[in-house]
């Protein structure tokens, strides 16, 4: 790890002010930005550290929600007033990582963490994530890769736990920058790497998640999240499974699918989520929605288990959520 | 003639951090870049929290903050300015080993010992807030830390016994592991073949039949 300077400001405008700079970076828990720095992928001059500003750890578990962002994944996973309302977001954060981990990491971290492609996190790969030319992953080793948006410049998986529940539950962040503070649906939140492969959210420079707020569930409401794993401990996900939707005289009303760990932003199943539309829970419901989902991926040439994955765990979570 | 301390021109590379380090107050010199675990090793002379992967993915450099298991090669020792930190050096304390490194050492729960640090201290973490862990909360709580040796088993079976000892249980280390060894009153594995022996010597006999009357170093069959 390359010498740093460390700043310690004690508010996030003040830190959004410091971190604009292009050889400043922004570190809460530390655990991605770390890794970074000690892989040589990012040697920042200035590392601006916002986990000791006060005021944003709060869990209020609403219902609606409002988290800050430096709440621990620990925490999160440990409320039971989360747990109670929004069952996927404790249950994302308590398969994130390791124990230890979870202590440290914080919500906003893991949202705006940076992707766990090898290639990537090979300071001697000049990818295209870092400014180079090559996608090495395309034909390379890419067995726990995108299947789904295959075909951008980019396919690498996206790595936020958090991020994939979150996208199912229609949360939205409040940010904050150097020019002030707004409000950014998480639809909106991330980035497909249609063009641009370097960045994976729609973040500014120096623009910071301070928290974010979680709708009241509507009457009804019924969410599962699923994480498929190769090791029992403690692993990256294959795929990850999130759904949430109402259960309304008897039929399946405003679902959201979300895989994780499949495509290079939580990837948002809108054939599913058509298939689901009306229905009434049964296997075979589960069925179809999970090949509507599937009919969409494209793997590579490692990968095309995911897509398999990808289908059962669809069905297996619909069937938690409405059991 | 040594010069006076307070003459000496001020180490401007480094930043000086107070910090509670094993219920000490230190003030601490250290190049304010360094990781909570390269302060601990290279500043403050305490080699017993491991360097792993350094990338928080093998548990081994696992120390409390505050009281919660972190790992240290991500954590920033400036970042530890004010906090508690605890490390394996300060578990035992002046009635001796802490109940965890007592069954960690008589029930084998070590062998290259190179985790070892980090699973006592996280299993320490553990009990303060669970007294009576259930085995899959002990596993739950360890997942985090590899151990390449010990396949797990006897790391459990410690913990589980320091927890009955915290609880003020007169539990003893179990007479029979799960490999199916007779332990003797002390503990440790009786002097007799266990099955691995007797294994051995079986091959021997019969490469001895197979050689005729003279013993001769056994090779497997091919199969």
């Amino acid at each position: 790890m390359k010498p740093f300077t460390l700043v310690r400001p004690t508010s996030l405008a003040e830190a959004a002010r410091l971190s604009a700079a292009s050889d400043a970076e922004i570190k809460a828990g530390g655990v991605d930005l770390v890794d970074r720095m000690k892989e040589g992928i990012d040697s920042p001059k200035t590392v601006v550290s916002i986990v000791e500003i006060a005021g944003y750890d709060r869990i209020e578990p609403g219902p609606p929600a409002r988290l800050g962002a430096l709440a621990t994944l620990a925490r999160i996973a440990d409320d039971a007033g989360l747990r109670k309302a929004y069952p996927a977001l404790a249950d994302a954060a308590a398969g994130a990582a390791t124990p230890q981990i979870r202590h440290m990491a914080t919500l906003g971290g893991n949202l705006c963490q940076r992707p766990r492609c090898w290639y990537y996190r090979l300071e001697e790969f000049e990818c295209r994530k870092k400014g180079g030319d090559d996608c090495f992953a395309r034909d390379g080793e890419n067995r726990f890769h995108a299947v789904f948006d295959t075909d951008l410049t980019c396919c690498c998986v996206h790595p936020s736990a958090t991020g994939t529940a979150l996208l199912a539950y229609g949360a939205s962040l409040d940010v904050v920058g150097p020019k002030g503070k707004r409000t950014l649906p998480i639809d909106r939140f991330f980035h497909r790497p249609v063009k641009d492969p370097t960045r994976e959210n729609t973040l500014t420079a120096g623009e910071i998640v301070a928290g974010v707020a979680i709708p009241a569930p509507a009457a009804g409401s019924r969410s599962a999240y699923r994480k498929l794993k190769e090791k029992e401990s403690f692993d990256w996900p294959l795929v990850e499974t999130c759904v949430a939707f109402t259960l309304s005289g008897g039929t399946v009303r405003g679902a959201r699918v979300v895989f994780g760990s499949v495509a290079p932003t939580p990837y948002r199943s809108m054939a599913a989520e058509r298939a689901l539309e009306g229905g009434t829970p049964s296997d075979a419901l589960a069925k179809k929605a999970a090949e509507a989902a599937i009919a969409e991926a494209k793997p590579l040439s490692q990968n095309a288990y995911k897509v398999t994955l990808a289908k059962v765990e669809l069905e297996r979570a619909l069937r938690q959520a409405w059991a | 003639m040594a010069r006076r301390r307070e003459k000496l021109p001020p180490d401007r590379s480094k930043a000086l951090v107070a910090m509670t380090v094993n219920g000490e107050r230190v003030e601490a010199p250290f190049e304010p870049h360094k990781t909570m675990l390269e302060v601990l090793r290279e500043d403050l002379a305490l080699t017993g929290t491991k360097h792993g992967c350094e990338l928080g993915e093998c548990g081994t450099c696992a120390v409390l903050l505050d009281g919660k298991p972190v790992l240290s090669c991500l954590v920033l020792g400036l970042e530890c300015e004010g906090r508690s930190v605890e490390t394996v050096e300060g578990m035992a304390g002046p009635e001796g080993l802490h109940p965890l490194q007592k069954a960690f050492a008589d029930l084998g729960a070590a062998q290259c010992g190179y985790c070892t640090p980090g699973f006592l201290l996280t299993a320490k973490a553990l009990l303060e807030e669970n007294p009576r862990p259930t085995l899959p909360e002990i596993r739950q709580a360890l997942a985090g830390n590899l151990c390449r040796c010990t396949g797990y088993v006897k790391i459990f079976e410690a913990v589980e016994l320091a927890a009955a000892w915290l609880r003020g249980e007169a539990a003893e280390p179990r007479k029979e592991s799960l490999y199916g060894y007779d332990f003797d009153e002390s503990g440790l594995l009786p002097s007799h073949p266990g099955p691995v022996g007797a294994v051995l010597a079986a091959a021997r006999e019969a490469a001895v039949d197979e050689g005729g009357d003279k013993p001769r170093p056994y090779r497997a069959k091919a199969r």
